[in-house]
Parts: C-alpha cells; structure tokens; sequence
C-alpha cells in the first residue's frame, strides 16, 4: 500500500471504503458484523483480511443484515465498541434492530454505502436513503444522529466522530455515504490508534456481580406511563444532540444563490460555484454534514439575505423538506435532483441555476 | 398421631432458587416456562455462574424472563435472540451465554438465525420451548403444531396440504458439525425435570470447554392455547406430542 | 416413614393442580378459600407428606418450600 509520513503524519492513498475499514481498527472497534453488498464489500474484505493483525477483535460475516445487526445489538449490549455496514437494500433489512437499538439506548456505528433504489435498483452511487436516515427509518419516534462524509478524509474522521458520538449519547450513528465515496481513492491522513477513549459501559450486560442490580438491555416497556417516559427521554436527547449540528459554509458571505447539498453533491456543487463565479453569478455553497440533527438555523438566517436556495441530491427531494422547513417560506427553494445512480454534472446543475435567475449559463 | 414433627424441627430441603426474583409471574397457571426458568435458575445457583451468565430472550411468552431471572439479560428482537446471543458471547468469549426462544422464534422467523448459528458452533446453549403454538399473541399455529392441531389461524386442524407438516428442527439442527449436544426433554412430571436439570448441566459444563453449540428442545404445554387444564394439557403432551417429538438425546459427544 | 411438611406461598400459586398430580402420597389439594388473585391455593390436606420434593420440583411459579425432619433427628 502507497504509504508516506509527512509532518509525522501518516498518509496513504486509499479507496473509501478500505479508509473508512482501517480507521475502525484505529478507533479502537471491538467486534464487526456485516454481510457482502455492493458498493461497500471492501469494509468487511479489508477487516477480514486485516483481522490477524487485531486478535481482540471480532470480525464477523452474518448469515445476513438481519442477523448482523441483531449480532451489533448483543455486542454493543455486552459493552463493545460495535460497527456494521451494508448498502441501501441491507440497510432496509437493519431498521427493526435499528429502532430496537435506539429503545434500548445502544451504541453503535452504523455505515450506509448508498446504491440507487427503490428495490434492488442500481449498484451505481445514491443519496435516495436520505429519508430513511434521518426520519428514523423503522417504526416508532426515533432518530439516528447521522453525518454524511464528503471525501475519503471523512469517511475515516467520522469513524472515529460517529464512535464517539454514540457513545456520548447511547443512540446508535449513522455515516451516510454513497457508492462513489466508497469506491474513490483519495489521498488521506490516518489518525493514530488508541486515541479515542472508551466511553463508560457500566449499563452494559456483562454479567451481574452480587454487588450492583441486573443489567437489562430491554426496548419493551408494556406499561404506557413507562413507555412514554422511554419517548419523552429519547426526544430530550435528540433536543441535546442539536449542540453537535456540523456544516461548511463555501463562499456564502456575498452570496445570491445559496446551493444545499451533502455529500457528493456538494462536491459537484463546489465545481459549480467555480462556473457560476466565472459568469458573475455569486453562487455560495451550505454543506450539512450532520443530517440529523439538521443546519435549521444557519439556513433560516441565511434566508434573511439570498435570493434563493436550490437544494442538489442524488435523489428525487429528499433534504429539500428539510430545507424547506428551515428557509420557513421566505425564500423560494429550487430543487435539481438526478436518480438510479446518475451523478449531476456542475453543467446542469449551473444550467438549472440559470433558469432560476432566468438567464442561459450554460 | 405419634411422631409429629413441626416445621421448625424439619430443615429446608428444596426452596425457591435465589436466582429466581420475587416478582410473580406473568404465566398462564400450569405453564411450563415457570419450570424451565427455575431449573435454569438453579443450575445457575449450584454451578455459582449468576455473575457470568448473560441470557437472551426474544419476543414470545418468555420475553420478560428478565423480570424473573435475576442475571444480566437482553431482550431480542423476534426470531433473533441466536444472533443477540452470538453477538454477546463474541465479545464475551469467557462468559456463559444462553438463549431462551419459543418455537415461533426459533423454528419459523428466526430458522436462518437458528441455523447458522449453530452451524458456527456458538459456544451458547439454545433453550428451545415447543409447546406447538403461539402463546403470546392468543394461539395460533406455530411451525410445530401437530396435524390436525386446531388453533385460532388453523381453525379446522392443521392440514399439511396446506401449510406443511410440524417442522423438526432440532433433528434438523442435528446434522450441522457445529452442534455438540442435542437433546430433547420435558418438564411434565418430577423426573422429566430432573433430566432437564442434568442436560442443563451438561450443557454449561460444554460451554466452558467451548465444544460447541448445545441446543436442548423442551417439549411444553400451553393449557391457555390448548385450552386445556393444566392436568389435562400433561396428559395430552405425553399422548400427542411426544409420537412426534420423542424424548431422548438426539446427538451427544461420544 | 420420613415427615415432611410443605409451606406454599398462597398469593403466588395459580391452582394448575400439577403439585396435586405429582405428589405419590396424595396429600395435597385445592384450599376452598381463594388467594388474594382470586385462585384455590394448593394446600396440604393431611399429615403424610414425606417431603419428597416433588410438589415443588414441577410447580411453575417456584411457589412451595419443603421442610423434611434431619436425617440426624430421624436415626435417633
């Protein structure tokens, strides 16, 4: 593997799934459950073949996402810094053990490589998970706290942030990516191993000393009064993680057009401000990168100034609710989204920036 | 009446095991699950694992024997308590780990989990209650009814034509190299408990060797779903459910 | 004969009966009070209980303690 140090730096050029799979190892993960899917296969190939290298840790391919996620549940219940990952389809599998998790305030990692759906679809790069990601995605009033990586660098930073996280707030995390980050190779900086401490785990069920109660890792709750308790718990926390909203502003301060996107499209949308600039247009740029809990605020008071917002997704309109909800109607919000594995090109994103402004750009 | 004796010049010679909690149970009067609990309690007690014993139950009847167990549990999603297993003995690799599923669970959501679990051979004991129907939800048919079997879903008898035959899964689960030891017991009379204690024995003493998967099959009654007394559903399981799911280890280490 | 006796925590018993069946001297059956959940709690009927265990071996709800006279008192 193409190494260097640089600044006692350790550097490689490394394709994002296999980042995302050492910085697992770095960040201390204890067990990995998985089952093979495309586009995000090398995680669970990376670790498997890497495994003898960290005898402590539990490498495991499931029987499948059902199973995985089950296998996350009682190892993150037993008290180990726990990760999964699969690909749209197996990650619709995962959403009863999801919202299980939740219930039982387990911590867990959580990586979803999107493909383009609905159905078996397409193994081509998608950010139509989006609604599944942030709403909740299986049955009840639940969230993940969700970050969404925009190059290899993230997809290794976030391992390390979304541990972390969950384990701040006993919700399991989501990293939100897309077949081309996956697949890409970028060049990267790999933080040292053992440099994220273990959060407590005294909850956990390791087996019960004579001295302390049982540990019960439990998401039934039969009696109404107590189930509401569990909610009402689950909603203060979700109101807590609001300190942890992240996002990148780019070339906002004069800016008329306001693009927001996450992930690879935001990426996409970097090359069309470049475009716009060129023309005169003073396009900027908003980047959530925590989608749940989502930039309301920024985007509200932004409003204040643009002219408009044009929301850009691999989807059909996903994060344009969300948009919507934030800039509140007091700007109107454009929408230019491409679907089934189809990337925007910065052209037609900057051509549906001119209809917005009603002049040709492109 | 010579030789009387009270209470207070007798000593205690069998009590509540102290594994088992104070809080009463939520089980239909006669139901097996009551047994199973205190026996596994009570190897638990004599073998001085409480500290290390992590169990599993899934959704079914049995979904609260956290309430009764007083040891580390997890609930599990239905149909996934061997998976939640795996994943705790996995990071726990030095701890007993055993999981409590219903036939509902193990046999027809949870087959795969089942299946591969002891296709890997988890160092875990499977604890498996067949009394042939769904208890919780109010009896319908389970994988293991029997023919013929009148539950709420197959009203008129179960008919193989129509839904298959009563699934066998624990000569099914036999055939995998990662099963150690497979037995199939009861808990209806005095002696049968007995020998469900000593499989349960059996099968943590395996546990700490790390031989493999062992996977006991308690063939139970269910008087509310049969709809039955209690007495009655005994005699009933002896007469009709044990043709089909006879007693007996099916496969132990030589 | 061995003497033995029971005590059954009444409140909890669910009257299934099973100790009834199980028990080979006969000497336990249905009090015709109820418990506090509405339920005939078993009791002991007359005095030849040997406390063989049986009773509280099969009952579901860990509801009897046996009491047996010492082996020491006995051989005395």
């Amino acid at each position: 593997m193409d190494m260097a140090i640089e600044n006692g730096k350790e550097m490689r050029l490394m394709k994002g799934n296999e980042a995302l799979a050492e910085a697992a190892f770095r960040a201390g993960m204890k067990a990995y459950f998985g089952y093979p899917i495309t586009p995000q296969s090398e995680i669970l190939e990376y670790l498997a073949f890497h495994a003898p290298e960290h005898p402590d840790v539990v490498v495991l391919q499931a029987e499948s996402e059902l199973a995985a996620i089950n296998m996350v549940y009682g190892a993150s219940g037993a008290g180990a810094r726990v990760m999964t990952s699969s690909s749209s389809p197996g990650i619709s599998l995962m959403q009863e053990g999801l919202s299980y998790m939740t219930s039982a305030h387990l911590p867990a990692l959580i990586v979803n490589v999107q493909r383009g759906g609905p159905g078996l679809g397409t193994i081509q790069p998608s950010q139509s998970d989006y609604f599944q990601a942030v709403k909740g995605g299986g049955h009840g009033d639940y969230h993940l706290l969700v970050l969404a990586p925009a190059s290899v660098q993230e997809m290794v930073d976030f391992v390390f942030e979304g541990f972390r996280l969950s384990e701040k707030y006993r919700n399991p995390v989501m990293i939100l990516a897309d077949g081309a980050l996956g697949q890409m190779m970028e060049k990267v900086v790999l933080p040292p191993a053992g440099t994220l401490p273990k959060a407590d785990v005294s909850w956990a069920s390791t087996g019960k000393p004579a001295a302390r109660e049982r540990n019960i890792i439990t998401s039934l709750f039969i009696q109404p009064e107590k189930m509401e308790m569990i909610n009402l718990g689950l909603q203060e926390k979700y109101k807590k993680m609001e300190s942890e909203i992240r996002y990148e502003l780019i070339e906002c301060n004069d800016a008329e057009i306001v693009l927001v996107a996450f992930g690879l499209t935001a990426r996409i949308c970097q090359k069309v401000i470049e475009l716009g600039r060129e023309k005169g247009i003073k396009i900027g740029l908003v980047r959530p990168i925590t989608l749940f809990p989502f930039p309301y605020d920024i985007l509200n008071r932004m409003a204040d100034s643009v002219e408009a917002f044009l929301a850009v997704e691999m989807n059909a309109g996903q994060m344009l609710e969300d948009v919507r909800l934030a800039v509140n109607g007091k700007k109107p919000v454009h929408f230019y989204g491409r679907t089934g594995g189809m990337i925007p090109s910065p052209e037609e994103v900057l051509r549906k920036v001119g209809a917005i402004i009603e002049r040709v750009l492109v | 009446m010579e030789n009387v004796v009270t209470k207070n010049e007798m000593e205690i010679v069998y009590k509540k095991p102290k594994t088992i909690t104070d809080t009463p149970m939520h089980y239909c009067p006669g139901c097996g699950h009551g047994v199973v609990h205190k026996i596994l309690m009570e190897v638990i007690d004599e073998l001085g694992i409480q500290d290390q014993t992590i169990g599993i139950a899934p959704v079914g009847c049995a979904v609260f024997a956290y309430d009764y167990m007083n040891i580390d549990m997890q609930e599990a999603a239905h149909g996934r308590a061997s998976a939640v297993a795996t994943g705790v003995r996995r990071v726990l690799p030095d701890k007993y780990v055993f999981s409590y599923q219903g036939d509902g669970d193990l046999a027809a959501i949870g087959t795969g989990e089942t299946i591969h679990t002891v296709n890997r051979g988890e160092n875990i004991l499977m604890l498996f209650i067949n009394n042939g129907i769904y208890g919780m939800t109010g009896g319908q048919m389970a994988p293991t009814s029997l023919i013929g079997m009148k539950t709420t879903t197959s009203p008129y008898g179960r008919d193989a034509a129509q839904v298959g035959n009563p699934i066998k899964i624990t000569e099914l689960i036999a055939q995998l190299p990662g099963a150690y030891y497979v037995t199939r017991q009861a808990v209806h009379t005095t002696q049968a408990v007995r020998k469900l204690k000593k499989a349960i024995e059996t099968s943590f003493k395996y546990q700490k060797e790390k031989k493999g998967t062992c996977f006991i099959e308690v063939v139970s009654n269910c008087p509310s779903g049969w709809k039955m007394t209690p007495v009655e559903a005994n005699v009933w399981l002896e007469k009709n459910m044990f043709p089909v799911y006879p007693l007996g280890d099916i496969k132990s280490p030589k | 004969m061995i003497h033995g006796t029971i005590v059954v925590a009444k409140d909890i018993c669910k009257a299934c009966e099973l100790c009834i069946t199980a028990c080979p001297q006969e000497c336990l059956e249905l009090s015709p009070h109820l418990n506090e959940k509405g339920y005939r709690y078993a009791q002991l009927k007359n005095d030849t209980c040997t406390g063989c265990i049986n009773c509280a071996i099969v009952c579901p709800d860990s509801a009897i303690t046996v009491y047996r006279e010492s082996k020491k008192k006995n051989a005395s």
